[in-house]
């Protein structure tokens, strides 16, 4: 009986002593590896977070980085999309990247959650195109080194145009002539889309908020209520009578009317190019006409590197942004592989030898920065609501544009 | 005689105990013992591991956490008694990982205004503050620097525009020091003291970031810093922070900040420094939930649609499902097969998928439905708020009935065919057969399913968000809402939506869905039962 009870402790003790044994084994090589890692003399690790094709591009400079000075240069690739919420959440966390990429329209709400810090830039900020930098001011802030610009443009298929328009009305007659579908050919979607819009707007004079000297906006001053505001609502609402304007075109049937060639122009940016190419058509790219007489000003987009707020690399960082990034031949490098104009001036002039390029540059030149304060996103909201319901025609323009100007209003004083 | 009776359970007794020991000796064999040794080890050293490292990192909650839980699996699976434990505990481990804590942490974060603006920790908003408060002087000069460690201070040694040369360190303003030796033209050693490689300096990243050599003996005039280790710049800081009295100051205007207990720091004037950071608000998300002029209401409408659109979802396609199962169960239907295949066709697509190609079907001037099959009327399909709902309706009988189908259909060919042709004897109708016998008996097997098939359809984000995503927009509301937005979506644009993010109602949002879908099971599941006990 005894023979048996011991039989079996002793088998349970050998298994408790193994299940240590392999547990204090595991734990000491990890413990072994650790220990070396430490004490070999390896300087700091600057992490960045990019997209698939900023990835591939700046691999060259890490290397080059990381043979100059040391730092190694870890590139984490990230869905566009995700880079937002991932910096908001992940930051705090303090599992956040040194450096990260993003858009100007996102500096607001990444500094008012305390993620992002100013870059100084110190004597470099003359280099940039001044509309990059004021995309990035924030309070009186840069908070990024920016690498791109973008914004749309009049893109025109050059077999039913061979030229520019010289007026509004100029390119809605040559439309005629060529005997096409459509005018022109201007996405809306179901949920609206003022920022494609906006270039015509602008035309008409309302600008969404006043901006300050140094390029920064003012959310205390709304200006989209105005007289000419109301002149652009109907104008739009007059536009979708006439069949031009639906809520029904959606950017990818824009897109594809462009490419079966049902009409001459299509206000777009630099993101359809290459598929427009690859459909075989051959296209120059204008600055918009004006519809309402004053100059089309289309919202610019810009492109930038981020700089964490919880940083421990702030000094790699900084140097890695400026010396490195901020150079022509990673500005080019990035160019050439998203198509959007370089933010470093010296590199903007060299890549606006390209005809398309020019174009986009042209139409960039009467431009304002995407806001990129937190106020916008409740402007967005009723803005789009508002085109969306112009357009399809439910209601009088100037009362839907009125009611929208008082919801902003309201949604601003919250 | 007696005796042998009375022995006779003893005996028993000792023959049962040595068959028992038989038996444990038995199950105690070489091969899974050892496996079991090699699993619980590799176990055990997963938990070693990640408690030393909790332990460097000062997670005390997490490192009890591990330890008890680490002790308790290894007893359950030494210890010879408790079998139902040994089934139950990955399972409950698992539960708790991916389930409970998930459930806790977004009701935890239910009671806290997380959110935009209040995103992180207080000492992470200071550091924010402070970082953005710091403002370069308009006219600043560019200075190049060397960082120097003289004793034990790190100087900045400088050279001006006008190359003259100076040193001084946190403590002392700049000044022209003796010993500097330069080199192309710019200087970068002085005597007793050390010249800091670019290497060092990076090593050191965060300690040279924290010297602010004063350009002068007057504060007004602002001090010197670095942001690369080469370049200084004259800054000023508008604000000053002092941690004994916990207030931010305004440098400038004298302004005084105080933590107002609602994360953030506050003026007399009621201005606000943003960021602030995240702190237990109690009760107020849900308050602002059930009674607030901007939120109730609609909170109501979409729980209202939600209700609507999930009832109406499982009864339409439990319909179209079971109809279509009961005559394909017919034998006289020829090709039944071929049939079935082609019905199930919808299941098989991802929902998601499907929802973005009804988009483009029901699309108002270019889609198919309106262009081919409605002879080109232009019918707002999304556009509309009353159409938009019906559209959504449809569109989830098309993903949804399939499923019905193949579950009505099993259950019906599990009912005995004696029950109806013992019934068609007695003289009752088709009606009747299907009214008293087939239906009260599809009923059993098929209500829980209703039930889970309702709580999957109130929480059906994939559909809204990708065939109208929550549209059209309705701006009579304060939020961000629109007519075929069910609570789901709702929350989601509450919490990943614009630059106003706000996780806490969100969170808020998520717990009442879980009550109401929770609730709704509940009652469905014990109507179900009684179900079972009727027939």
């Amino acid at each position: 009986m005894s023979a048996y009870i011991n039989k079996q402790g002793i088998l349970k003790t050998v298994g408790v002593v193994s299940v240590v044994l392999i547990a204090l084994s595991g734990c000491g090589s990890s413990d072994g590896s650790q220990q070396s890692a430490q004490t070999g003399k390896t300087a700091s690790t600057l992490t960045i977070w990019a997209d698939a094709d900023r990835v591939a591009t700046l691999k060259d400079v890490a290397q080059k980085f990381t043979d100059k000075t040391g730092v190694k240069v870890n590139l984490v690739q990230k869905d566009m999309g995700s880079v937002q919420q991932d910096l908001i959440t992940q930051v705090p966390a303090g599992k956040g990247p040194d450096i990260a990429i993003g858009q100007n329209d996102w500096t607001g709400v990444l500094a008012t959650d305390g993620v992002i810090q100013p870059l100084e830039l110190g004597d470099a900020q003359g280099d940039y195109e001044k509309i990059a930098m004021d995309a990035f001011n924030y309070n009186g802030k840069i908070y990024a080194l920016p690498y791109s610009i973008e914004n749309v443009a009049l893109v025109r298929n050059t077999k039913l145009a061979p030229e520019a328009p010289t007026s509004w009305d100029d390119m809605v007659a040559t439309a005629k002539n060529a005997g096409t579908e459509y005018p022109y050919l201007l996405q809306v979607g179901d949920q609206g889309d003022s920022y494609t819009m906006y270039p015509v707007q602008t035309s008409f004079g309302p600008f969404v908020f006043g901006q300050n000297s140094d390029g920064s906006y003012d959310s205390g001053k709304l200006t989209i209520g105005d007289d000419n505001g109301v002149k652009f609502a109907q104008w739009m609402q007059q536009q979708a009578k006439d069949g031009v304007l639906s809520t029904s075109m959606s950017a990818d049937i824009a897109l594809s009317k462009f490419e079966q060639g049902a009409s001459p122009y299509l206000i777009s940016g630099p993101w359809n190019i290459s598929a427009i190419k690859k459909a075989g058509i051959d296209v120059a790219v204008d600055a918009i006409p004006s519809a309402g007489g004053q100059p089309a000003k289309p919202f610019v987009g810009v492109g930038g590197f981020f700089l964490s707020s919880k940083t421990n690399n702030k000094i790699a960082a900084t140097n890695f942004l400026i010396n490195y990034v901020g150079t022509d031949e990673v500005q080019e490098a990035l160019y050439n592989a998203g198509g959007r104009l370089p933010a470093l001036t010296s590199a903007y002039k060299k890549a606006i030898e390209d005809p398309v390029s020019e174009g986009f540059g042209k139409a960039s030149e009467n431009g304002v920065p995407m806001p990129n304060i937190t106020e916008m996103s409740s402007v967005w909201q009723y803005w789009n609501a508002a085109e969306v319901s112009i357009i399809s025609q439910r209601g009088d323009a100037a009362d839907l544009w009125g009611q929208m100007t008082s919801e902003i209003q309201d949604a601003l004083k919250k | 005689m007696n005796t042998s009776i009375n022995d006779e359970p003893r005996k028993n007794a000792i023959v049962r105990r040595r068959a028992e020991r038989v038996a444990a000796m038995a199950n105690v064999r070489t091969w899974p013992l050892l496996i079991k040794i090699f699993l619980l080890g590799l176990l055990d050293a997963l938990g070693i591991y990640s408690l030393f490292i909790l332990a460097a990192r000062r997670y005390w909650l997490a490192f009890i956490i591990v330890l008890i839980v680490g002790l308790l699996v290894n007893w359950i699976y030494w210890n010879n008694k408790g079998l139902a434990a040994k089934y139950l505990t990955p399972g409950l481990i698992f539960l708790v990982v991916f389930q409970i804590s998930a459930i806790f942490y977004s009701g935890y974060i239910a009671f806290t205004n997380y959110g935009t603006g209040h995103n992180g920790t207080k000492e992470q908003a200071i550091t924010a503050l402070m970082q953005t408060s710091l403002t370069k002087v308009s006219n600043s000069d560019t200075y190049k620097i060397s960082v120097l460690q003289c004793n034990d201070k790190l100087s900045f040694l400088v050279t001006g525009s006008d190359g003259v040369s100076k040193i001084g360190d946190s403590d002392t303003p700049l000044h022209v020091a003796d010993g500097i030796s330069s080199e192309n033209g710019e200087s970068s050693s002085v005597s007793g003291c050390q010249t800091l490689s670019f290497n060092d300096v990076l090593n050191r990243q965060n300690d040279i970031l924290q010297v602010k050599v004063p350009l002068s003996s007057n504060p007004e005039d602002g001090t010197l810093q670095t942001s690369d280790g080469q370049t200084a710049y004259v800054f000023k800081s508008s604000l000053m922070y002092d941690a004994k009295s916990d207030t931010m100051t305004n440098t400038k205007t004298g302004m005084v900040y105080r933590d107002s207990g609602k994360g953030s720091f506050v003026s007399a004037t009621g201005e606000e420094l943003v960021p602030g950071w995240r702190v237990n608000v109690g009760l107020s998300n849900f308050k602002r939930v059930f009674a607030s002029n901007d939120m109730t209401g609609p909170f109501l409408r979409v729980l209202l649609w939600t209700i609507t659109f999930s009832v109406v979802s499982v009864a339409s396609t439990f319909m179209v499902g079971l109809f279509l199962a009961i005559v394909f169960n017919d034998p006289r239907m020829r090709g039944r097969k071929v049939y079935r295949s082609i019905l199930i066709l919808p299941y098989a697509f991802p929902s998601f998928l499907s929802a973005l190609v009804w988009a483009g079907l029901l699309n108002e001037k270019f889609g198919f439905i309106n262009q081919v099959l409605l002879h080109g009327a232009d019918v707002p399909w999304l556009q509309s708020p009353t159409l938009a709902k019906i559209a959504v309706l449809i569109v989830n009988l098309w993903l949804g009935f399939p499923y019905m189908f193949l579950v009505c259909m099993g259950a019906l060919q599990s009912i005995p065919e004696e029950l109806s042709e013992s019934a068609k004897l007695d003289g009752a109708s088709a009606w009747e057969i299907f009214r008293y016998i087939k239906f009260p008996l599809l009923l059993v097997s098929i209500a829980p399913l209703l039930i889970s098939t309702f709580a999957m359809n109130f929480n059906n984000f994939n559909l809204i968000y990708m065939l109208t995503a929550g549209g059209p927009t309705d701006t009579s509301t304060g939020m961000n809402i629109g007519s075929t937005d069910i609570l789901i979506s709702m929350v989601y644009k509450i919490a990943f939506v614009g630059a106003d993010r706000d996780y806490g109602l969100a969170s808020a949002f998520a717990i009442l869905i879980f009550l109401i879908v929770a609730a709704v099971s509940a009652i469905g599941f014990r109507t179900s039962k009684s179900l079972e006990e009727l027939y």
